[in-house]
């Protein structure tokens, strides 16, 4: 990696990592909420540096403009958790955190003591989108459709859900 | 690509932290979204560095977001339920199996 490309790749991955500890550690479930987004628009950020300008569209699109705004719709339809001076984490702190800190220290020891086959530096070629495309209707096809009923579904299931009344 | 893995790895840990402390749903859920996206970083970062005919690691990274986007769905609709039903949504209200 030249140092080019090292610059904004530390950037954002401080970013990342920031945000997301506050995310997982602020009190405030709204300023998560706000913490949240600048996270996931950052490893959009991520997806260009790894050349899949797709999936930083779609990251910004689905995420940032989707999912994060229904949070923040959940979080303001349940007010009475945003103002409240209750402590929002258990009582597993302290063993969450140790837990967390052996995933992680193990994780890292594992992936530098593995040999990685057939690792190669070439980017790929700049019309990736247009393989994309290509893949997900020819060889990928029965899952694209799989997962447009799923959103059916999901769509069908969070209306009954969230329903006032019951017939 | 090293680089890349350790990002995941501790953004994953982070995520795994919120599940596992939070006491707010939606707490539980955002950390869930950090998870995802660890999971996404990992399988674009083998798509780009790894040598392959297609872009296996991509369409799956997609059909990460579209689940996940699903997930959000019914958990939130889930949320509002149970903050209609207890008026509150710590998990610790959430201990009856039927009311």
């Amino acid at each position: 990696m030249d140092v080019g490309l090292n610059i904004p790749f530390w950037i954002l991955s401080a970013v990342i990592l920031i945000s997301g500890f506050m995310v997982v550690t602020l009190k405030n479930i709204f300023h998560c909420a706000l913490f949240l987004v600048l996270c996931l628009f950052s490893v959009a950020g991520i997806f260009l540096l790894l050349n899949a300008e797709f999936l930083a569209a779609a990251q910004v699109l689905i995420y940032v403009g989707a999912v994060a705004i229904l949070m923040i719709f959940a979080i303001m339809l349940t007010s009475q958790i945003a103002s409240k001076k209750i402590s929002q984490t258990n009582e597993n702190r302290i063993v969450g955190f140790f837990v967390c800190l052996v995933f992680a220290l193990s994780a890292i020891i594992l992936i530098s003591n593995t040999k990685v086959w057939r690792y190669t530096d070439q980017a790929l070629p700049s019309d990736n989108i247009l393989n994309l495309g290509g893949t997900l209707m020819t060889d990928f096809v029965l899952p694209f459709e799989v997962v447009s009923i799923l959103l059916l579904a999901a769509m069908i299931g969070a209306i009954v859900l969230a329903r006032k009344e019951r017939p | 690509m090293f680089h890349y893995l350790v990002l995941a790895a501790i953004l994953f840990s982070i995520g795994l932290y919120g599940v596992l402390t939070r006491r707010n749903i939606i707490g539980i859920l955002m950390s869930l979204e950090l998870m995802f996206n660890a999971a996404n970083i990992n399988f674009v970062t083998f798509n780009r560095y790894i040598i392959s005919e297609g872009l296996t690691g991509q369409i799956f990274a997609l059909f990460v977001i579209v689940v996940a986007a699903a997930e959000a769905v019914v958990g939130l609709a889930l949320v509002l339920l149970i903050y209609r039903n207890w008026q509150g949504i710590k998990t610790d209200y959430v201990n009856v199996m039927k009311w």
